[in-house]
């Protein structure tokens, strides 16, 4: 019988001959990254009483979530870390002006095929993206890890999700995440590794498999993958990464999936995740006219380079409605430079946007936020209630695409109608 | 551990770790502190009857959203003693057995309880006991029961584990 990604995933960092769903491992992580949280790890350890780290190498801080520092006590949570990173040693250590954790280690080719990845975000399953397993934990979980070198982790049975491509116009791997989790429910893929397979993902680009494994944790999965093909030795290899530096895994053939959903991208239109549940989704003509105050480009699953361009070839010749307010915070400072380069950059400004440093910005609430009775469209992962400033605000999620054509007309609008 | 319980706090499904507690308070790890903004997006009314109970009981998914390990320790702050639900988040319930706090799968206890119920959990008997009737759940793994009597995954490790790899190390 053949094993899944995760199975054997999970068997290689166990060190174990095979594993099997229900298992329990002591995993050892190859990577364990924390943001902002890290400063929670650090006074974590000191409550342990140690200072002794397992494998140094294996630290990745990233200072995303609140960066800059808007108050003192940050400042100071921000100081530890750089402190810590230095008399410690971490040389993957990021600050305030890298941008998202996700998206840095990503872009920096930290992120290879067959790790296993823990980090102190839910969003964690990204890396999946790359042909790896990432899941999310508490800071406490991942001070263990500082320090053991290890967790436990249940071997998942797995969703095997086929998309059929090309996608119809005016789509995106944004809509095709959408409409799975309006489809399978936030509980859809609880505990389980979801794998996304057909035609849509041989092929596809990084920044697409990664918006589909950020989204996978909206399912409840416990991690996305996308089987790594040519464009992931490309993307890699193009950041210094060659196939010597990594084992691919693939899930066999014959492999035991607990479901397998399929989903035609062929037929796909946009759509559009609804206040205040992920999984409250509609296409897009049931809610196109809804008026906005605020759009939002951001977030580790639309503010990447590829997402930018997709705005902004809308964007590009038009003004933003008045009265709207529309922040783009794109994901890297990489993205930054080269959005400047090549003019996309320009296209938001004369538009009429408001960009600001790189980070997670609204979408975690550092900045960006919504007086009372406000609404935003946003392209971040999440629309919880209170999430963007008041508690009696709304939130509406949809694709990069969605959210300039939102932007120009100052109501949801669909992106199909700019595209000639 | 053994036997815990005391009133509860009844809430639906897919509970959001958003609402358990706003993003804004992660910068405090108190746990008294957070208690205070526990559930404050539902409204002081809520979180009034939160701090007057022991139990919280859930629909499924409970939990489900962000990483952040303060949805688990807001709640002990608040005087929580056990989360029940029909289904967790995988990542709040690994939060909640690493803060020391005890989170139950039984959907049958959870659909029966109501809000103000005396509800009494054996957690080693795998038994709970609510309205004069009562609920079998599956008791822990031996590996998780050790981290729920020590307190939390970072008391149980000064406990057992550093001291053992010392031993190793010398």
């Amino acid at each position: 019988m053949g094993k899944t990604f995760a199975e054997k995933v999970l068997a290689k960092a166990a060190g174990v001959a095979e594993a099997s769903p229900g298992q329990v491992l002591d995993v050892y992580p190859d990577l364990y990254m924390s943001h902002m949280a890290s400063w929670r790890c650090i006074r974590t350890m000191e409550k342990l009483g140690t200072d002794k780290i397992w494998d140094v190498d294996r630290i990745a801080m990233v200072m995303d979530h609140i960066s800059p520092a808007q108050t003192a006590k940050t400042a100071d949570d921000q100081r530890m870390c750089r402190e810590f990173a230095v008399r410690h040693g971490i040389k993957k250590f990021y600050d305030v002006n890298a941008g998202i954790a996700h998206v840095v280690l990503t872009e920096k080719g930290f992120i290879r095929p067959g790790m296993v990845i823990i980090g102190t975000d839910s969003h964690t399953t990204i890396y999946g993206a790359l042909g790896s397993l990432g899941t999310g934990v508490g800071f406490s979980e991942l001070t263990a890890a500082w320090v053991t070198g290890k967790l436990w982790m249940k071997v998942p049975e797995s969703l095997k999700v086929v998309i059929e491509g090309p996608l119809a116009r005016g789509t995106t791997s944004k809509d095709v995440m959408l409409k799975l989790i309006g489809d399978l429910t936030a509980d859809g893929a609880t505990y389980l590794s979801v794998e996304f397979h057909g035609s849509y993902t041989k092929g596809l680009s990084v920044s697409d498999r990664m918006t589909l494994c950020n989204l996978a944790m909206e399912l409840g999965a416990k991690n996305g993958f996308v089987p790594p093909d040519e464009a992931t030795r490309r993307y890699l290899s193009e950041r210094g990464v060659q196939p010597h530096d990594y084992v691919e895994l693939q899930p066999d053939p014959d492999s035991v999936y607990l479901k397998t959903v399929t989903l035609d991208g062929r037929s796909l239109v946009p759509h559009i995740a609804c206040p205040h549940a992920v999984d409250n989704v509609k296409p897009i003509d049931q809610v196109a006219g809804t008026k906005v105050n605020q759009v939002f480009i951001g977030s580790c699953t639309n503010a990447k380079y590829e997402d930018l361009v997709e705005a902004a070839a809308i964007l590009k010749g038009r003004s933003i409605a008045p009265g709207v307010r529309l922040i783009v915070s794109p994901a890297s400072q990489e993205i930054v430079s080269r959005t400047v380069k090549d003019g996309t950059y320009s296209v938001f400004l004369d538009a009429g946007a408001l960009i600001t440093n790189p980070g997670c910005s609204a979408c975690a609430g550092d900045g960006g936020v919504m007086a009372d009775g406000e609404v935003t469209l946003s392209t971040a992962n999440r629309n919880f209630q209170g999430r963007m400033g008041s508690y009696n605000a709304e939130i509406y999620l949809g694709s990069p695409a969605v959210a300039a054509a939102t932007a120009i007309r100052g109501v949801i609008t669909d992106p199909r109608e700019f595209l000639t | 551990m053994s036997t815990i319980g005391g009133k509860v706090i009844k809430f639906g499904n897919n509970v959001n770790t958003d609402v358990i507690i706003p993003g804004r308070y992660l910068v405090s790890i108190d746990p008294q502190e957070l208690a205070k903004h526990a559930f404050e997006p539902l409204g002081p009314e809520v979180q009034k009857r939160l701090w007057a109970s022991q139990v919280v009981v859930g629909g499924s998914n409970f939990g489900c959203g962000s990483a952040r390990e303060q949805a688990a320790s807001c709640l002990i702050g608040a005087g929580i003693k056990a989360v029940v639900a029909k289904s967790f988040s995988r990542v709040f319930f690994r939060n909640c057995i690493n803060t020391g706090l005890p989170a139950i799968e039984c959907p049958d206890l959870a659909e029966a309880a109501a809000d103000g119920d005396e509800v009494s959990i054996d957690l080693d008997g795998g038994m709970a006991e609510a309205k004069g009737k009562s609920f079998r759940f599956a008791s822990y793994p031996e590996s998780l029961k050790q981290i729920l009597e020590a307190g939390g995954l970072i008391p149980y490790l000064a406990k057992y584990v550093l001291p053992q790899q010392e031993r190793v190390k010398r």
